[in-house]
């Protein structure tokens, strides 16, 4: 049993995750759409999620983050294997729908001028919420 | 009368319960009047802590819990992460206790990311101690302005 699984078994029912991550494969081409919080809690939904994708050589891969809510270091640890893997079969990682504090998140920690970024200018609204 | 007020939150070093003391940080920032900005901010720098503290004590089989201690002042909020939650080896404890090593304490806190980073990076003032498990001391001032209009508020 993955890491993941026996976490879920250990989670399921028990505590409602405030994270949602829905793929689309095409060929060479992946879109990822995440929204939520990620933290310590989460992080593992996201990394199981991105680790199943199959790597092709050359792949093109955009993580949309316009709905993230919450971001601190477990989930720019999982986007920057992620970003490691692609890069490692000559792909290649977007970023998009960043808010300024996420842009700002990736900026204090050097990963801004590594990664390609795409903020977004639509009004913010995204509020933690209990 | 105290000069400040002294809220402490006790959970279970468990990662469903980090949320849970980031979101009461959260509120108490905004009683003292800090910008949104500088409440996430916080958020995130007190979920490293606390997020730390539970990845120590994770795989420990009786989990342990952490103690957030957060002191309210009319221009400050300092926040205290303390991880007790692991059983000591007497001998092993008492080779780490001692002289106050950075480089150890950096070392520590570092394995797996960019923890103590933002930590350093978004709090104004940072101190870790390592001893009985980790602390961490953290503070950040309000923004003057803020405090102005606060006393402003109060006063009238």
């Amino acid at each position: 049993m993955s890491e993941y699984k026996k976490w879920k078994k250990f989670m399921n029912g028990v505590y409602l995750m405030n994270i949602e991550v829905v793929l689309k494969e095409e060929e060479n081409f992946l879109k990822a759409f995440i929204g939520g919080e990620i933290d310590v809690l989460t992080a593992p939904i996201l990394r199981e999620k991105l680790t199943s994708v199959q790597l092709k050589e050359g792949m093109h891969a955009e993580l949309n983050l316009s709905d993230v809510s919450y971001m601190d270091s477990t989930g720019l640890g999982v986007i920057v294997a992620f970003f490691k893997n692609i890069n490692a079969k000559n792909g290649h990682v977007k970023l998009t729908g960043l808010s300024a504090r996420l842009k700002r998140l990736f900026d204090i920690t050097g990963l801004g001028e590594i990664m390609d970024i795409e903020t977004d200018v639509k009004v913010e609204k995204n509020y933690e919420t209990i | 009368m105290k000069p400040f007020d002294y809220v402490e939150i006790r959970v279970p070093a468990k990662p469903q319960y980090v949320g849970v003391a980031r979101l009461t940080i959260s509120g108490l920032a905004s009683r003292i009047g800090f910008t949104y900005d500088d409440i996430e901010d916080l958020k995130i720098a007190s979920s490293e802590a606390i997020t730390n503290a539970v990845q120590h004590a994770y795989n420990e089989a009786d989990g342990g819990e952490i103690v957030v201690g957060c002191a309210l002042y009319p221009d400050k909020i300092e926040i205290m992460v303390a991880d007790h939650g692991k059983s000591f080896n007497f001998e092993e404890t008492k080779e780490k206790v001692g002289p106050y090593n950075e480089q150890q304490e950096v070392q520590f806190l570092r394995e797996g990311g960019l923890g103590l980073y933002l930590i350093e990076t978004l709090m104004d003032e940072v101190k870790v101690h390592h001893q009985e498990g980790v602390t961490v001391f953290m503070t950040k001032y309000v923004e003057e302005k803020r405090v102005e209009d606060n006393v402003e508020n109060i006063s009238s």
